[in-house]
């Protein structure tokens, strides 16, 4: 793993991002408030991270639907901060963004075939409507759908089977970004399985990058080379999978792996009663100096109070925001 | 005759579309105690949802037509009452939470005001005494200022807050029975554990039956004392937890423990999706409905539908596999794939558990 992040050139590059929202009477929110990574080309970053800490607009800001309000993004070494018109557009086909929520994304009146097939019109690919038709079919099936189902309508499919149109959408255009928020978690454990599989293999065949967001811990392990935990609109710890599993070092990245609860009733039986992590994320709002996650941190001290920590590197490529390691 | 909070038997549910008849529930059992979690697992569009719909009548009919089957809540039959009549169960002895609050919550009213309306549709106190108890729910949920929160609009409020409202609304007429559809896959892992934790406090002190619905088996191992294996309608299996994770008897849990991947070990192996996917339900399979992806396929189950056997105390599963006779049959190729028997990450898996593979 380790080689196939070092051997290949970033195809993102991520520098001092910077997302706020004003949400009026002067109140700014840092939704992402200087995050800094980069995705090596045919490799997969991890985002984790509570629930409003920041992710999608992550990458919202990268595809192009939020403008940064600091900081730079480079797509294959190029800087498409603030790129308009054609140029734009071109770049909406090659970075695709598959989404949390399938019921918004989806549009109600259009059957399935024409939600797929409507992609590959815009950007111009395939003769005629046929052709189009059998693209649609040939990705229906590569989702794990049928052919049928093409002539369905979104309402008449159970959650999950809703999700795979919404991903074999995204792959119709023939993508060299992909940002997954939270893609899977709506599907269950075997189908999640072929869907992950499914990633890891168009990776491999055609290169893809992808950027997943995802609250279960198991699956980010399994996909990604890198992962990135963020907490207030800010990255905490950022390296390589396998060691941030096996060494967390920041006390909310070991909360959060704590949290996720083990298919093993016997493991679970043992540790009932055992504490959670307590608190809930507090406001993005013109937060305070200081570490953000000072308030629920079992290790905060006096200086966690007053000084923001800053990413500092720990062994390899791991790297950690946090005073008291 | 009926000992059991509630027992569904033979459950059957259709829905009449254009395209013709979708077979959603073809034959569920299943009984829930009071003070105890039954959590239901099983791949997208297996008829979960349904199921536990059809118990609060929550589908319209039409489109939804229940089929055949009973559903009895403590000896009374559902399934011959009127939608007004149901009315008076929805809330006050089943309640539902959902996978995305913003479906059970009105995003124009005030948080408040919906909880003070679905009390007093209930049980007929002043607003006072209403809104007393809505404010002691919200903190019984573990929301901090429940007074602003009682004036708060869902919509201002991240998706953990509005589960813990939706708890809270739920609860505020004390069910004896709690349907948890997802309740926690739109969560974070630490929200998912308070969350988690507040439903077995909650369950500990009004002694309240649970259905959990969830694909998470982490979340399975953690809440259920019962699971019921759903595919395609049925329900395949069903057992105590401990049945259904170390002895598992039919060939989809098995591919179902198989495709979790390992948090705690590092794995560049491919994960055990089980292939293909489930069957049409506009024209289920006459025979077993998961032949046509199980590696232990044989002709019998393309024939005919198995049977629910009894494999242990409380634990029945239905599979050819479990016939006396199943040693006579051949097994086939499942249909349109060469596979062998077992994947070698099911051996892996039931290896580890200490499951023979002939089921011992
Ligand atoms: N368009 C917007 N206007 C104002 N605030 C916003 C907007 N979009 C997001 N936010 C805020 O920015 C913060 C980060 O939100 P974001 O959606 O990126 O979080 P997330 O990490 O994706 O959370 P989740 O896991 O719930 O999806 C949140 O506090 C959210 O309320
Ligand atoms: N209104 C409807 N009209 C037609 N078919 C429907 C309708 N609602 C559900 N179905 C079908 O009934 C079957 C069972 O759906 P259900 O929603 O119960 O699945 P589920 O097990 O809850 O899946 P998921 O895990 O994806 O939520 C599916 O095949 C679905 O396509
Ligand atoms: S910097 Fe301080 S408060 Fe922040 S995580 Fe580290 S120890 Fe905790
Ligand atoms: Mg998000
Ligand atoms: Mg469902």
């Amino acid at each position: 793993m380790a080689n196939k992040l070092t051997g290949q050139p970033p195809l993102i590059q991520v520098e001092h991002l910077k997302k706020y929202f004003q949400v009026g009477r002067g109140r700014v929110l840092h939704a992402v408030d200087d995050v800094t990574f980069s995705i090596p080309k045919g490799t997969t970053l991890g985002l984790v991270g509570e629930s409003g800490c920041g992710k999608t607009t992550v990458g919202r800001t990268l595809v192009g639907l939020y403008k940064p309000d600091g900081g730079k993004i480079l797509f294959n070494g190029e800087d498409i901060t603030g790129v308009k018109g054609k140029q734009k557009r071109a770049l909406n086909r090659r970075m695709q963004m598959v989404y949390q929520d399938p019921y918004a994304s989806l549009n109600p009146f259009f059957t399935v075939g024409e939600i797929i097939t409507e992609g590959l019109e815009i950007h111009g690919i395939g003769e005629n409507k046929k052709e189009r038709m059998e693209i649609a079919y040939d990705l229906l099936q590569k989702v794990g759908l049928h052919r049928e189902h093409a002539n369905r309508f979104p309402h008449e499919f159970s959650g999950g089977q809703r999700q795979r149109v919404g991903l074999a959408r995204s792959l119709a255009v023939n993508p060299e970004f992909i940002v997954c928020d939270e893609a899977i978690s709506a599907l269950d454990v075997s189908v999640q399985a072929q869907i992950v599989n499914m990633l890891v293999d168009f990776q491999e065949s055609m290169g893809l990058t992808y950027l997943f967001i995802a609250h279960d811990l198991s699956m980010v392990r399994y996909i990604s080379d890198q992962t990135a935990v963020m907490y207030l609109g800010q990255v905490v710890e950022i390296g390589d999978i396998h060691e941030i599993y096996e060494h967390p070092a920041h006390p909310y990245t070991q909360g959060l792996l704590h949290a996720v609860p083990v298919a093993d009733p016997d493991y679970e039986q043992a540790r009932k009663g055992e504490r959670i992590m307590l608190g809930e994320v507090a406001s993005p709002i013109n937060p305070a100096p200081g570490c953000r996650f000072c308030s629920r941190c079992p290790r905060a001290t006096e200086a966690c109070k007053h000084e923001t920590p800053q990413l500092r590197y720990v062994g390899g490529t791991h790297q950690v925001a946090c005073h008291n390691l | 005759m009926s000992e059991h909070l509630l027992e569904v038997k033979d459950l059957k549910v259709s829905f009449d579309t254009y395209a013709g008849e979708v077979k959603a529930v073809r034959g569920v059992s299943f009984y829930l105690d009071g003070g105890e979690t039954l959590a239901i697992v099983g791949e997208s569009g297996c008829g979960k949802s349904v199921t536990i719909q059809t118990v609060m009548r929550l589908n319209p009919e039409p489109p939804a037509r229940i089929v055949g089957g009973s559903i009895l809540y403590k000896g009374e039959e559902l399934t011959s009452k009127t939608d007004k009549e149901m009315r008076s169960y929805r809330g006050k002895e089943f309640s539902m939470i959902f996978q995305d609050a913003m479906t059970s919550l009105n995003p124009v009213v005030r948080i408040g005001k919906q909880m003070c309306e679905a009390i007093r549709i209930h049980e007929k106190v002043s607003h006072e005494e209403a809104k007393r108890r809505a404010i002691e729910m919200l903190g019984k949920v573990g929301l901090s200022n429940p007074e602003t929160v009682y004036r708060r609009y869902p919509h201002t409020m991240s998706g953990g807050q509005r589960q813990r409202v939706m708890i809270a609304m739920a609860l505020c007429c004390h069910p004896s029975i709690l349907m948890a559809d997802e309740p926690t896959t739109a969560l974070d892992v630490t929200t998912q554990a308070q969350i988690l934790e507040l439903m077995q406090d909650i369950q500990r002190e009004t002694g309240c039956g649970i259905i959990l619905i969830t694909h998470n088996l982490g979340v399975v191992a953690r809440m259920a004392e019962r699971v019921a294996v759903m595919y395609a309608g049925q329900i395949v299996e069903k057992g105590k937890l401990s049945d259904i994770f170390y002895h598992p008897k039919h060939p989809y849990t098995w591919g179902l423990l198989g495709s979790m991947p390992d948090m705690q070990e590092r794995s560049d192996s491919r994960l055990t999706a089980i292939p293909g996917s489930p069957p049409d339900l506009f024209a289920p399979p006459k025979g077993c409905g998961f032949a046509a992806r199980c590696p232990y396929c044989m002709e019998i189950c393309l024939q005919s539908d198995p049977e629910e056997s009894p494999v242990g105390e409380g634990h029945t599963a239905r599979c050819w596999l479990l016939n006396p006779y199943a040693a006579a049959c051949r097994p086939v190729p499942p249909v349109g794939r060469d596979k062998q028997l077992v994947t070698p990450e099911v051996a892996g898996y039931l290896e580890r558990k200490g499951v023979t593979q002939d089921g011992q």
